[in-house]
C-alpha cells in the first residue's frame, strides 16, 4: 500500500538461551508502512536478517488479534508498547514517528526466565492455576444452566476479572514482579459466582502459595500493572484476594484445605 | 493452611505491613495533637503532657506496643523489600516503566529516611527525657516537679539547622502517608466502589495535614526564638 | 475398501441414547491401565483430556504454544448455539439439527448433526457450573442472540470473547486433572508424526520445541485435537502456528482425509493493506445486522478511499446484496457474501487502494438509531477497526474483504470419531463430520466442546475394550524408533536444503495459489493449472529453502518450514478434491454449477457423499473412497435467498 512511510531504529535484547549472556543489538528498518503491526514490523525485519543469514529475533506471538496473550514484549520502557488496553500484535506502527529508536526487552522477572531472545517461560502462570484456579466439577451430572440466577452486575463483574489472557505483563511492570493481578483475576471471578463458593477458601490460599513459590514478589499497591493490562483489569480484584486471603485464613472451619 | 504460615505468604506480610502502618498512622495523630501544646506559647502546657505521657502507666503500656509495631513495620518492610529484589531478577530493564503510583516505588527509601530521623528525634527528646543522654533541668507546675523537656525542644529549634531537617523529614512523611494511607486498606482489602474514593481522601488530607502541624511547630518555635 | 460410518440404526432422535447404551464400557478400575494421548489443547482437546481423565484415564496432553490456555478456539467471538430454548422462541433439538444441516447445503452426517443439537443444551449447564461468565439478563438468567442468520435466539455468548471464556473453562478443567497427577501436560511440544503398529496408532513423534529433541509417546489411542488447516492460505483468520501437520501425518500414516476443499471464507474480514501482512481480523459476522455493503456502480470510481466514499453520491452507490437478495440483503449467509464481493471486486469496481475490497456502511443506520445506539451495539468493534486501520466507522464506511476462516473438512471419523486407522481420533475442526460444506455462527465452539465432553467419553471405550487388558504399549517396538528416525530425517533435511527463499517467501507464494484458483469460486482449468503448480513449488521448497540455525535450539524458521512442507503437500489435495467435486455447494462453489442468476447448484445425484482420500505414496494419486450421504430426515432443498 503507497501509504505513509517511516524509518525506525531498533535496540533489541538478543539472548541465545536460557542462562545465557545476553545484550542489546541495533537494527534500522527502513520504509515502514504505518498500517503495519508491531509485530509484522518484526516480521520484515526477521525476514531480511534470514535473509543476511543471520537468526531471527525469536518472539512469542500467535493470534494476532489480542486474546491468546502469547505475544509479550516490553516496548520502551512498557509491556505491549505506549498504548493503553492492547497488545503488543494490535500495536500499530503509526503509533511511532520518523527516525525513532525503539527499544524492544523481553518481559524480566525471576519467575519468567527468557528462553530465546524475547521469548519467556511463563509456565509459572500455568502451575498458579493448576492449584486451584478452577470449580472441582466432573463432566456431567450438573445443574441446568439457568437453575442459580447470577444478578447481571455479578456476571458483569466475574466477567471483567475473566478477560484475563495470562500475558503477564502485569509482572512485567510490577516493580515488585508479582503476579498478583492475575491470580486475583482468577480467584475474584470464582470469588463472584455462586459455582466458585464452595472451594473460595481453599483456592485463595492454594493459589498464593503457589504464586510467591513460583518467586513472584508482593503486591505494593503501585497499580502499574493495571495501567499496562491489555484488558484493563483493575486492582480492586487484588483487593478482592486479600480479603479471600485473610478471609481463609484466619476464619474457622479450614477443614476443606490441608497442607 | 494455619495462619503462622498464611502470615509469612507475600500477602501476609502485606497485611502485616498494613495493620502496622494503621495503627502507626494513629500514632501519629496522637503525638502530633499533644504536640500542639508547644504552639501554645507556654513552656507548661508542653511539660505537663510529656510528664503525663512519660508517667501514667497506661501510656507506658500503649508506648511499648506502639514499640512493637513500629519494628514490624520496620523488619517486614525489609523482608518484603527482599523477597522484591529477588523476584524482580538480577536482569534490570534498559527503559523503565513509569506507570503507577510514583510515590509507592519509593517507600522503601522514604522508609528508611524516616527511621533515620526517628534515631535521630529519639536521641534529641526521647533519650534525653529518659536521663540516657545529655542533661535535662525540671521544673515545678503546680506542685509537681517535672523534667523541663519544653526548654530543649525550644534550644534546639534555635537552630536553623534542625529545623531545616524536621521540615525536610515531615516532607518525607508526608509522601510516605501519601501512598501509605490508602494503600494499607487496599491491602486488607478494603476496596470498594463506594468507599474507596472517601478513603483515598482522607488519606490524602491526612498526609498533607498531619506533616504540616509537625513541621509547623519547629518553623514557628525559631521564628519566635 | 470401504469405510464404515458406524451410524446406529433407529430412528434419529434415538440414535445416540441408544449408542451409549451399546458402546463397550471399561470398568472404572481398568481405566487407569490406559494411556490416552491427547494432540491439541483447544476446545476439543482439553475438554477431552480433562474427561477423560477424570474417568480415570491417564493422559498427556500435547500443545505447540507455551500454555495449554492460548489453543486458537480462543479467538472466537460470536457465540455458541445450544437448543435450550430459553427464549421459548420455538427452538428445539430438532430446529438446530436442521439449520445445522441445511447450513451446511446437505454433505453432513443427519446422524452426527443431530448428536451435536442433542449434547448442545448439556454444554451450556457444564460451562456454567465451571464459573464460565455468559452473558446474563437483569433477571439473573442467561441471556441470548440471534446469530449467523438464524431465525430463533439460541446463541449464548460472554461479550465478544464466548471462545475464550469456554477455552478457559475447558483449560480450568484440564488444569484441575493436571494437579491430580491424571493428565500430564507437555508444552511447548509439537506434534511430527503419529506411530502406529500392526496398522492401529500407539503414540506420537514430538519435537520439543526449546531443546529440538525429538521423542516419541507411547498410548493406547491417540486423539488428534490439532484444529484446521486455513493457514494453507498463508493469510486467514486462523492464528500463525495454526497448522494442518498434525492431520497431515496422520494421513499419511493411513488415515483417510475429507472433503478436504471445503473451506469457509468469511465475509467481513479487514482487507489486506500489504505484503507484510501477516494475518487478517475478522470483524464480526454481527455487524452486516445494521452496515449496508456496497460498491461504486461505475468503473470509473473503483478504489476509492473511505474518505472519498462518503462524497460519493447514493446514485452512484450499488448496494449489490440488496439488490441481488431482497429478501435476505445484507444477511444472506457468508458463502453468498463472500461470493459477491469477490464478484464485484473482479469486475473492477473494488474500493481501497488495493482495489480488493467493498464498503461497510453504517451511515444509514448512525442516521436513524442515533450514534449511541451503534455505539452499544458495536463500540468494542468499531475501536477495534480504527486501532488496525486508523479510519473512524462512525464517519466513514468501514472496507471489508472475505478470508480464510475455518475448514470444514478434515480427518475422516465414524459415529464414534474413530478416523479408519483403529485407536486414531479426530475430534473438533481437526475432523470433517458436523458441518458438511458450510459452517454456520456459533457452531463450531459447540462442535469441539461437544466432542470433548460429551462424545469421545462414551465412543473411545468402544475401542479400548477390544484391548487387552494391563497390557502397556511397547516403546522397544521398531516403530518407535523409525518414527523418531525418520522425523529426524526429515529436520535434517529441511536444515540442509541452504536455498535462498524464506518459509514465509514460499509460504505466500502457495496462498497465492489457493486462494486464486481454490479460493471463493473454482473452476476445471484453474484447479489443474494449480495443481501443477503447487508441485512446481514443492520442488522449488526441496531445492531452494533457507533455514538458519540448528535443530537443538527455540527456531521458529524450522517450525515454519516443517509446518510449509505439509502444507505443499496438503494444498495439492484441497486442489484434487475441489477439481473432483464439478458440483457447487456451501462454500465450494464451482463455476461450472451454478444456476442462472450465478447461484451455487448442488448436484446430489452425483455427488452426495462425503469424498474420502487416502494416501498411496510419494507421487501417486490419492485413492478416493465415497461415503454415500443419507438423507431420512430432511429433504434436500436448493437454498435460496433472493
Amino acid at each position: 500500500m503507497a501509504g505513509k512511510t517511516i524509518n525506525i531504529k531498533l535496540k533489541i535484547w538478543r539472548q541465545a538461551g536460557e542462562n545465557k549472556p545476553g545484550k542489546f543489538e541495533s537494527y534500522e528498518v527502513n520504509d515502514v508502512s504505518v498500517d503495519m503491526s508491531f509485530l509484522e514490523m518484526l516480521d520484515v525485519l526477521n525476514e531480511n536478517e534470514l535473509k543476511k543469514g543471520s537468526d531471527p529475533i525469536h518472539f512469542d506471538h500467535d493470534c494476532r488479534e489480542g486474546i491468546c496473550g502469547m505475544c509479550s514484549l516490553y516496548i520502551n520502557g512498557k509491556p505491549h508498547g505506549p498504548k493503553h488496553g492492547i497488545t503488543t500484535c494490535q500495536l500499530h506502527m503509526r503509533t511511532f514517528s520518523d527516525g525513532e529508536t525503539i527499544v524492544v526487552e523481553p518481559w524480566r522477572a525471576s519467575a519468567f526466565p527468557v528462553l530465546k531472545d524475547l521469548v519467556v517461560d511463563r509456565t509459572s502462570f500455568d502451575r498458579i492455576m493448576q492449584a486451584g484456579g478452577y470449580v472441582t466439577v466432573s463432566t456431567g451430572g450438573v445443574p441446568d444452566a439457568n437453575e442459580i440466577a447470577i444478578p447481571k452486575t455479578v456476571a458483569d463483574e466475574a466477567m471483567d476479572a475473566a478477560q484475563c489472557i495470562g500475558c503477564g505483563a502485569c509482572v512485567a511492570a510490577c516493580k515488585n514482579a508479582s503476579a498478583m493481578l492475575f491470580t486475583s483475576a482468577k480467584v475474584s471471578q470464582l470469588a463472584l459466582l455462586p459455582q466458585g463458593g464452595a472451594e473460595r477458601k481453599r483456592r485463595a490460599l492454594a493459589m498464593v502459595e503457589q504464586h510467591d513459590a513460583e518467586g513472584f514478589g508482593a503486591c505494593t499497591n503501585t497499580g502499574a500493572c493495571e495501567a499496562v493490562c491489555p484488558k484493563e483489569i483493575s486492582i480492586t480484584h487484588i483487593a478482592r484476594l486479600n480479603r479471600e486471603f485473610t478471609r481463609a485464613s484466619f476464619s474457622g472451619n479450614e477443614t476443606d484445605y490441608q497442607n | 493452611m494455619s495462619w503462622q504460615k498464611s502470615l509469612s505468604s507475600t500477602i501476609g506480610r502485606k497485611i502485616m505491613m498494613s495493620l502496622s502502618g494503621i495503627l502507626l498512622i494513629l500514632f501519629l495523630a496522637g503525638h502530633v495533637s499533644g504536640n500542639m501544646t508547644l504552639l501554645m506559647g507556654k513552656a507548661d502546657a508542653f511539660n505537663m503532657y510529656a510528664h503525663f505521657m512519660s508517667t501514667n502507666p497506661l501510656v507506658q503500656v500503649v508506648a511499648n506496643v506502639f514499640k512493637l509495631f513500629f519494628l514490624a513495620h520496620i523488619v517486614y518492610a525489609i523482608i518484603l523489600t527482599a523477597q522484591n529484589k529477588k523476584a524482580r531478577g538480577g536482569q534490570a530493564y534498559k527503559v523503565t516503566n513509569k506507570d503507577g503510583s510514583q510515590v509507592s516505588k519509593y517507600m522503601g527509601v522514604l522508609g528508611s529516611v524516616i527511621a533515620v530521623f526517628l534515631v535521630v528525634h529519639l536521641a534529641q527528646y526521647w533519650a534525653v527525657m529518659h536521663e540516657l543522654r545529655g542533661e535535662i533541668s525540671t521544673t515545678t507546675i503546680d506542685g509537681v516537679e517535672m523534667k523541663d523537656l519544653y526548654s530543649v525542644v525550644a534550644v534546639s529549634y534555635a537552630n536553623p539547622m534542625i529545623v531545616a531537617a524536621y521540615v525536610i523529614s515531615m516532607f518525607v512523611l508526608a509522601f510516605h502517608l501519601w501512598h501509605g494511607f490508602a494503600s494499607a486498606f487496599q491491602t486488607l482489602g478494603l476496596n470498594n466502589k463506594r468507599y474507596t474514593p472517601i478513603i483515598a481522601f482522607l488519606g490524602k488530607a491526612y498526609s498533607i495535614i498531619v506533616p504540616v502541624l509537625f513541621g509547623a511547630i519547629p518553623v514557628v518555635m525559631f521564628l519566635n526564638s | 475398501m470401504s469405510l464404515e460410518s458406524k451410524i446406529p440404526a433407529g430412528p434419529l432422535a434415538e440414535k445416540w441414547e441408544k449408542h451409549k447404551f451399546n458402546v463397550k464400557l471399561v470398568n472404572p478400575a481398568n481405566k487407569r491401565k490406559f494411556n490416552i494421548i491427547v494432540v491439541g489443547t483447544g476446545l476439543a482437546g482439553a475438554s477431552a483430556a480433562a474427561t477423560l481423565a477424570e474417568l480415570g484415564y491417564n493422559v498427556d496432553a500435547f500443545c505447540f504454544q507455551d500454555s495449554p490456555r492460548r489453543a486458537h478456539s480462543i479467538a472466537a467471538q460470536g457465540g455458541i448455539n445450544a437448543a435450550k430454548n430459553y427464549q421459548n422462541d420455538g427452538d428445539s433439538v430438532f430446529r438446530l439439527f436442521y439449520d445445522t444441516i441445511k447450513g451446511g447445503d446437505y454433505r453432513s452426517r443427519e446422524a452426527n448433526v443431530h448428536r451435536l443439537a442433542e449434547v448442545s443444551t448439556e454444554i451450556i449447564d457444564q460451562c456454567v457450573a465451571q464459573g464460565v461468565p455468559f452473558a446474563r439478563d437483569y433477571g439473573g438468567l442467561l441471556d441470548n442472540r440471534s446469530f449467523g442468520g438464524a431465525q430463533v435466539s439460541r446463541t449464548f455468548y460472554a461479550r465478544g470473547q464466548t471462545g475464550q471464556q469456554l477455552l478457559l473453562g475447558a483449560y480450568s478443567a484440564l488444569t484441575k486433572m493436571v494437579n491430580t497427577g491424571k493428565v500430564k501436560m507437555h508444552t511447548r511440544k509439537e506434534m511430527l508424526d503419529v506411530v502406529t503398529i500392526d496398522g492401529a496408532a500407539k503414540g506420537i513423534v514430538t519435537r520439543d520445541l526449546v531443546t529440538g529433541k525429538v521423542e516419541s509417546h507411547a498410548g493406547h489411542a491417540v486423539l488428534l485435537c490439532t484444529g484446521g488447516y486455513g493457514n494453507v492460505f498463508f493469510l486467514s483468520t486462523n492464528a500463525m502456528a495454526s497448522n494442518g501437520s498434525a492431520a497431515w501425518r496422520a494421513y499419511k500414516k493411513g488415515a483417510k482425509f475429507a472433503n478436504p476443499c471445503f473451506t469457509q471464507i468469511h465475509p467481513t474480514c479487514i482487507p489486506v493493506h500489504g505484503d507484510y501482512q501477516s494475518k487478517l481480523t475478522l470483524m464480526s459476522e454481527s455487524l452486516r445486522n445494521d452496515g449496508r455493503v456496497w460498491v461504486p456502480k461505475d468503473k470509473k470510481h473503483a478504489k476509492i478511499t473511505a474518505a472519498e466514499a462518503v462524497k460519493l453520491p447514493e446514485s452512484e452507490r450499488d448496494y449489490y446484496l440488496e439488490r441481488r437478495y431482497p429478501s435476505f440483503g445484507n444477511l444472506v449467509p457468508r458463502d453468498v457474501a463472500s461470493r459477491n464481493a469477490k464478484m464485484v471486486c473482479d469486475e473492477g469496481r473494488g474500493v481501497g487502494v488495493t482495489g480488493l475490497a467493498v464498503f461497510l456502511d453504517f451511515a444509514d443506520a448512525i442516521k436513524r438509531d442515533g450514534q449511541k445506539t451503534i455505539e452499544a451495539k458495536y463500540g468494542n468493534l468499531f475501536d477495534m477497526y480504527k486501532q488496525i486501520t486508523a479510519d473512524n466507522p462512525y464517519e466513514v464506511p468501514m472496507m471489508i474483504y472475505p478470508a480464510v476462516h475455518y475448514t470444514m473438512g478434515g480427518l475422516w471419523v465414524d459415529y464414534n470419531l474413530s478416523t479408519n486407522v483403529p485407536g486414531l481420533y479426530a475430534l473438533g475442526e481437526a475432523n470433517f463430520s458436523d458441518h458438511g460444506a458450510n459452517r454456520l455462527g456459533a457452531s463450531a465452539l459447540m462442535q469441539g466442546l461437544a466432542d470433548g465432553y460429551f462424545v469421545i467419553p462414551y465412543t473411545i471405550g468402544d475401542y479400548i475394550a477390544t484391548l487387552p487388558l494391563g497390557q502397556a504399549v511397547d516403546k522397544s517396538n521398531p516403530a518407535f524408533a523409525e518414527a523418531e528416525k525418520a522425523a529426524q530425517a526429515r529436520i535434517d533435511k529441511l536444515l540442509n536444503i541452504k536455498g535462498n527463499q524464506t518459509p514465509d517467501d514460499i509460504h505466500k507464494k502457495l496462498g497465492h495459489i489457493m486462494w486464486e484458483y481454490c479460493g471463493m469460486s473454482r473452476n476445471k482449468e484453474g484447479l489443474e493449472k494449480a495443481r501443477g503448480m503447487i508441485q512446481e513449488l514443492r520442488k522449488e521448497f526441496n531445492k531452494d529453502l533457507k533455514v538458519i540455525g540448528a535443530n537443538e535450539e527455540l527456531n521458529m524458521t524450522l517450525e515454519k518450514a516443517l509446518r510449509l512442507e505439509d502444507f505443499l503437500e496438503l494444498g495439492e489435495l484441497m486442489v484434487i478434491d475441489a477439481h473432483n467435486r464439478s458440483e457447487s455447494c456451501g462454500g465450494h462453489f464451482r463455476e461450472e454449477s451454478q444456476t442462472e442468476e450465478g447461484e451455487a447448484l448442488r448436484q446430489d445425484e452425483e455427488f452426495s457423499y462425503v469424498a474420502a482420500w487416502g494416501y498411496e505414496g510419494e507421487g501417486k494419486d490419492p485413492s478416493l473412497t465415497k461415503e454415500d450421504l443419507v438423507f431420512e430426515n430432511v429433504k434436500l432443498t436448493q437454498r435460496s435467498y433472493k
